[in-house]
């Protein structure tokens, strides 16, 4: 059997699952997360016999195609399904699979009290396969699919608490949200098919230099705004620390480790056509750094544990977006710091998702502390997470990052030294935030006080289903950036696709790490001073303006209220009074105008048979006198 | 004698005539007061027929006479079912279809 027919099968697996899962019914209940996870793992391991294949291969020769079908044939407008596998995908389908299989297992354990678990099973399995269809997808339409896709299925399960209503709200918003996105995407395709002819990935990336620069612009800044909207990234970043009303495995898998990276995948499979256009790409660079500064600073006044690691997954996108902004200089290091980011960011969403098993759900960090000594292997397993985030020397984040800061510095001029200030500053922030969560929830005395019904939560490590998924994804935050970097594995892994320069740099590599390690012990240091010298209070302190706006996420949703919902209101009200006004005035007014004539000329047939005589008369009088003019004339 | 002043003849018979249908209530004097301007138009008829020499005219005034003559029989006889059912045999007491 050829490698080429198992790219579908990838999909399938999963799919099959979500099918079999939704609607098979209750039947299936008792055995139903099994298959999920049976499947998602079959997916998982045809990544891995694909991937072997491709490592078989010449670095030139590492593309896969598959044709399915065609999907629209008509003339002059070609779709097709086919999928395309080379090593961007398969770095994507490795980790999609790989982590989607860890998280699939930890759920297992995590929903175990859910009466919905089949359900919730079946919606992860839709998830799975949409993300694949996502980086599978050899044409810009199919992949519109698959994005719409995962935007589907992360509605569904951010609402999948949808008895809540704050969940049924965030779902919704996330929703809305992301058709904001989507709608640029689709009109990125649509220029993209006036201006090529076509949406296939190959024509249209080989062809870049036929098009005039302002229109690979536009389609480049439509492309940036469909990131936006699913990486979460200013000005459409509001709806990821909402979506945390999911479950927890869920903002691992989906709002951690894979879908919000999407984003990050379309910039740079749309290499080409952002290299072609400085200014989109400057845009993006702008909106990766003032993102990851606004996660950054988000994710330090968050109590909760899972919106303070929202915030901070914000700003790991962030780094990645301004990597993937910054060309051929950035791309492999944006997707090297994606798959770490992977690793590290859903260890950490499981370790809080088994914090709060042990902890009756209880998510704000203001009343946990002291949680090591009951969680030894959570303890170990999010600390290895949070040394692996903040850039700990031999750690993943430490490679991934620190690659990308001096990717920022090597842009060049003013604007690398911007950026790379940027990235040097968030990684201070990053080791904060970090440092502070980690502080708050596992050392320290503790802070938990029995609930209204007089329960005190009894902090337990979970179970091992749970555990070792975390143990793994630990395993893989210490070593995976170490494994990339050392050789240069990754970068010669992706250089193929996205290729690769080294700019210019007006400082040195050392120089850079220098500054990034000190950043590192600052942030760590303040974060020390404030929550590891002095108890945390229970109830958060009033705080500085910059905290009760950071604590607002920055107002943004007030922005977007005043801003969008206001403005729309006011517009839909205008709206609705010209409709009652001039719209109905005229049909009305017309209605009533016939009604009233017709009134007037009633009148007329009084019934009066000497009155007829005389319109007759009088009519018989006209027309004679009309023929006498008309003969005069 | 000029033929003319038949035709002036002929136009003020036909204005009493159409006079008479718009002031009279009386269906029975309305309906003499057609039959009048009937008259009139055959009068001119002929009229004209003699001034042109042929006798288009005067066929067409009998014509004429047969209409009149089939009117009569329809018109009184709705003016007699008029008069038995209202009583009445003014034209503007018959302004509704129904009674």
């Amino acid at each position: 059997m050829n490698a080429e027919n198992l790219i579908a099968l990838l999909i399938a697996a999963p799919l099959l699952g979500a099918a079999v899962l939704l609607v098979g019914g209750r039947r299936l209940d008792a055995a139903g997360h099994w298959i999920g996870t049976i499947l998602s793992t079959t997916s998982f391991v045809f990544g891995v016999i694909l991937f072997a294949d491709l490592l078989g291969r010449n670095a030139d020769d590492r593309t896969l195609m598959q044709h399915l079908y065609t999907w629209v044939p008509v003339a002059g407008f070609q779709a097709d399904v086919t999928f395309r596998l080379d090593q961007l995908s398969m770095t994507f389908v490795l980790l999609i699979t790989g982590v989607g299989s860890l998280i699939h297992l930890y759920s297992v354990g995590y929903m175990e009290h859910d009466e919905r678990r089949r359900r919730f099973f079946g919606y992860l399995n839709l998830f799975l396969a949409a993300m694949l269809l996502l980086v599978l997808a050899d044409n810009y339409l199919l992949l519109y699919v698959g994005w719409e896709g995962v935007g589907l299925a992360s509605y569904l399960l951010i609402g999948f608490w949808q008895h809540k209503p704050s969940a049924a709200t965030a779902a919704k918003k996330a929703f809305l949200v992301n058709r904001v996105g989507d709608m640029g995407l689709s009109i990125a395709i649509m220029l993209m098919f006036t201006t090529f002819g076509t949406f296939a990935f190959g024509p249209v990336l080989s062809h870049v230099t036929d098009a005039s620069e302002g229109r690979l612009t536009a389609i480049g800044l439509l492309l940036l705004l469909a990131a936006c909207g699913k990486s979460a990234q200013v000005p459409l970043q509001s709806w990821l620390g909402d979506a945390m009303e999911g479950p927890t495995p869920v903002s691992a898998l989906i709002h951690a480790a894979t879908m919000v990276t999407a984003g990050v995948y379309l910039i740079v499979r749309s290499g080409a056509i952002f290299n072609a256009a400085p200014d989109a790409q400057l845009v993006v660079t702008v909106v990766g750094a003032v993102t990851l500064l606004f996660g950054a600073i988000v994710g330090c006044a968050k109590d909760d544990i899972k919106k303070a690691l929202a915030g901070s997954t914000m700003s790991q996108i962030g780094y990645m977006v301004l990597a993937a902004g910054l060309g051929p200089i950035g791309y492999v290091f944006a997707i090297m710091h994606l798959v770490t980011h992977g690793f590290f960011k859903a260890g950490l969403f499981l370790g809080a998702g088994s914090v709060m098993h042990g902890m009756n759900d209880e998510v704000d960090m203001r009343k946990f502390g002291g949680l090591r000594k009951y969680m030894p292997v959570t303890f170990i397993t999010f600390g290895l997470g949070y040394l692996a985030i903040i850039g700990f020397p031999g750690l993943s984040g430490f490679f991934s990052k620190d690659k990308i800061i001096e990717a920022a510095f090597a842009k060049g001029g003013t604007e690398g030294w911007i950026l790379g200030t940027c990235a040097l500053v968030g990684a201070a922030i990053t080791a904060f935030y970090m440092t502070r969560v980690m502080l708050m929830t596992f050392f320290g005395e503790k802070r938990w006080q029995p609930d209204e019904h007089g329960h005190e939560p009894h902090p337990h490590e979970s179970p091992k289903v749970m555990t070792i998924p975390m143990i793994v994804l630990a395993i893989g935050s210490v070593f995976a950036g170490g494994f990339f970097s050392i050789g240069d594995r990754f970068l010669h892994w992706l250089e193929p696709i996205t290729g690769h320069s080294e700019g210019d740099s007006p400082i040195s590599a050392g120089v850079v790490t220098g500054a990034t390690m000190v950043c590192l012990v600052i942030g760590v240091g303040i974060a020390y001073l404030q929550y590891g010298r002095r108890p945390v209070p229970a109830v958060a302190p009033r705080g500085s303006l910059l905290t009760r706006a950071a604590r607002r996420d920055l107002l943004q949703d007030d922005f977007n209220h005043v801003v969008l919902v206001r403005g729309g209101e006011h517009l839909t009200r205008s709206l609705v009074y010209v409709d009652h006004t001039l719209v109905d005035g005229v049909v009305n007014g017309t209605a009533a105008g016939f009604g009233g004539l017709s009134g007037r000329l009633r009148k007329l047939q009084n019934g009066y048979a000497r009155s007829y005589a005389v319109s007759m008369f009088g009519g018989a009088a006209l027309l004679v006198a009309a023929t006498l003019l008309m003969r005069a004339v | 004698m000029n033929p003319v002043y038949y035709l002036y003849l002929a136009a003020l018979l036909f204005t009493i005539g159409a006079t008479g249908v718009l002031i009279r209530r009386n269906a029975i004097v309305v309906f003499m007061c057609i039959e009048l301007m009937l008259n009139a138009c055959n009068l001119a008829f002929v009229v004209f027929s003699r001034m042109h020499g042929n006798l288009d005219g005067q066929i067409i005034a009998f014509f004429t006479m047969v209409v009149a003559a089939a009117e009569v029989v329809v018109g009184l006889a709705i003016i007699v079912s008029l008069f038995r059912t209202r009583h009445s045999a003014s034209v503007d007491d018959a302004s509704l279809m129904k009674l």
